[in-house]
């Protein structure tokens, strides 16, 4: 055990966590932005900004992430030539964040128009009524009750998209997955402690996540 | 609140004052389909600046798209509508600055869920019609008092009785300074004994001159305040009358029918 404890002391771990709690807290916001973008557009009124909404959730939802990645690394960047910081290491962060925010807004423009869903017609018929074209119909009287009721699915979403951050590694963004790549290859007489300790990782990590959004669902439900 | 318009009225004993004849909302044959269903079928209809015209039909007949059509929550296919003279802007800014001028009170109250009543009242006012918050507020407590509610003003809709969201709702419709409520069955999601409450704030409306459309079956009501009486079925208006001529001597097969059906309830 000791013995163990030296491996893991040879290995920056926390440094590595702190990489995935970066790339989720920056892809969070820039997904969460995007998708609401796109849940705007999904249930706007005009036909050509419902199609491209509709096409971009259901392209991007149907690719895995590791290509999404892949596609930010060497099709992006070397080829299109978007460079996000002249720093290498940044660079390839950036595009990591981008691709997880590209790819996890799909899944943020479902879940907020699940939240749209909850609210009654009603209430958008009234916000036109009383002369509040979509767009601040759409802010003052519709997403702030779409939003509580897409707490649970944005919930799971981000929790997915702590967990996918590990797909990062696939561009070698240092991040825990790819420290844990290093360890297994140079110490395999610990490969189970190695996994158990960074899946424990994730668990500390992701739990809280799901507690506040529970208790957010239950706080901030809508009384009807 | 009345829409001064310098036009005469008289009163008619009864204190409701006489409309003007001056055309406020105008419908010229106004045709609807939803698919094959041909909702609204040359539709005629004006209402002056003032008056109550109470619509009354079995349902299906096209009462409730008749209404929505007057501020377009439902698009028409065929036929023009005007108000004061404009027609209805097919999109955008200005037909949001029209739904601006027509109020509209629905069944089911509709009160903004996640907002107090007070920010119900204000939203309007305060993001369409740049009203500076303090002076919408004032209004808005002024609007609560009147329907009766203002002691209500930092609940939120679900903690009110459905005779209270109701009269939040007119609040609400005023606050734009509408030249024209529309009611669509106001009060037929209410329990009985709350309907009175909200019928006395509509008659006091009609008393005051401001024009309304009222979709409703309360035949008090409409003796009391309304002007004319339009009968639909079938997405056609069938007769119009004034009320005591509608109620005691209808002339049409369709409107004796009905009469007989919601009489003998
Ligand atoms: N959005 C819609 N899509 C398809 N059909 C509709 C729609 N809204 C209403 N209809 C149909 O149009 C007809 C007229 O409806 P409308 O709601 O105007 O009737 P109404 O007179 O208000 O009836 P009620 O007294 O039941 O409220 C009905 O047959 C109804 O089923
Ligand atoms: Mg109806």
């Amino acid at each position: 055990m000791g013995d163990f404890l030296q491996v893991l002391g040879e290995y920056d771990i926390a440094g590595a966590y702190w990489f995935n709690v970066k790339l989720a807290f920056f892809s969070g916001i820039f997904s969460l932005v995007l998708g609401t973008i796109l849940a705007l557009m999904r249930i706007s009124p005009l036909p050509s900004l419902q199609w491209a909404g509709a096409t971009y959730v259901n392209l991007v939802r149907n690719i895995p992430l590791t290509v999404v990645m892949m596609f930010a690394a060497f099709a992006l960047w070397p080829q299109l030539g978007v460079t996000f910081s002249e720093n290498l290491d940044q660079n390839f962060f950036w595009l990591a964040v981008w691709a997880l925010s590209v790819y996890t807004a799909s899944f943020v423009c479902e879940s907020i128009r699940s939240g749209v869903n909850t609210v009654p017609v009603g209430q958008a018929e009234a916000a036109r009524a009383i002369g509040l074209s979509f767009l601040p119909a759409a802010r003052l009287v519709i997403l702030p009750q779409a939003f509580r009721g897409s707490i649970a699915p944005l919930g799971n979403t981000f929790i997915a998209l702590i967990k996918n951050t590990t797909v990062a590694s696939a561009i070698s963004v240092a991040d825990i997955s790819l420290v844990m790549k290093y360890m297994v290859d140079q110490h395999g007489n610990y490969v189970i402690p190695i996994f158990l300790t960074v899946a424990a990782g994730f668990v500390i990590i992701v739990i809280p996540v799901g507690l506040v959004v529970t208790l957010l669902s239950q706080r901030l439900a809508v009384a009807r | 609140m009345s829409d001064d318009t310098g036009a005469p009225r008289t009163d008619d004993g009864a204190g409701i004052p006489k409309p003007s004849s001056e055309p406020l909302v105008v419908l010229s044959d106004v045709n609807k389909y939803f698919g094959e269903l041909h909702v609204l079928q040359d539709i005629n209809l004006t209402v002056h600046r003032g008056e109550v015209v109470v619509v009354i039909g079995p349902s299906g007949s096209g009462k409730s798209t008749l209404c929505r059509a007057i501020n377009r929550l439902e698009p028409i296919n065929g036929g023009t509508i005007t108000l004061d003279g404009q027609p209805l802007p097919a999109e955008g800014k200005a037909l949001a600055r029209l739904r601006a001028d027509v109020g509209m009170v629905f069944q089911s109250f509709n009160l903004f869920a996640h907002k107090t009543i007070l920010e119900n009242v204000t939203l309007g006012p305060v993001k369409v019609k740049r009203v500076k918050s303090t002076e919408a507020k004032k209004q808005a407590m002024e609007l609560l008092e009147r329907v009766g509610v203002a002691n209500q003003a930092d609940k939120l809709p679900a903690q009110l009785s459905g005779g209270q969201q109701q009269r939040v709702a007119i609040a609400r419709a005023l606050a734009m300074r509408p030249k024209v409520i529309l009611f669509d069955e106001p009060t037929s999601a209410l329990d009985p004994e709350m309907v009175q409450e909200v019928l006395d704030v509509m008659v006091g409306l009609a008393k005051e001159g401001m024009t309304m459309v009222v979709v409703t079956h309360e035949m008090g009501f409409a003796r009391k305040a309304a002007d004319r009486v339009v009968f639909m079925s079938d997405g056609q208006i069938v007769e119009e009358a004034e009320p005591e001529t509608f109620f005691d001597n209808p002339q049409s097969n369709r409107a004796k029918d009905f009469l007989g059906k919601i009489l003998t309830h």
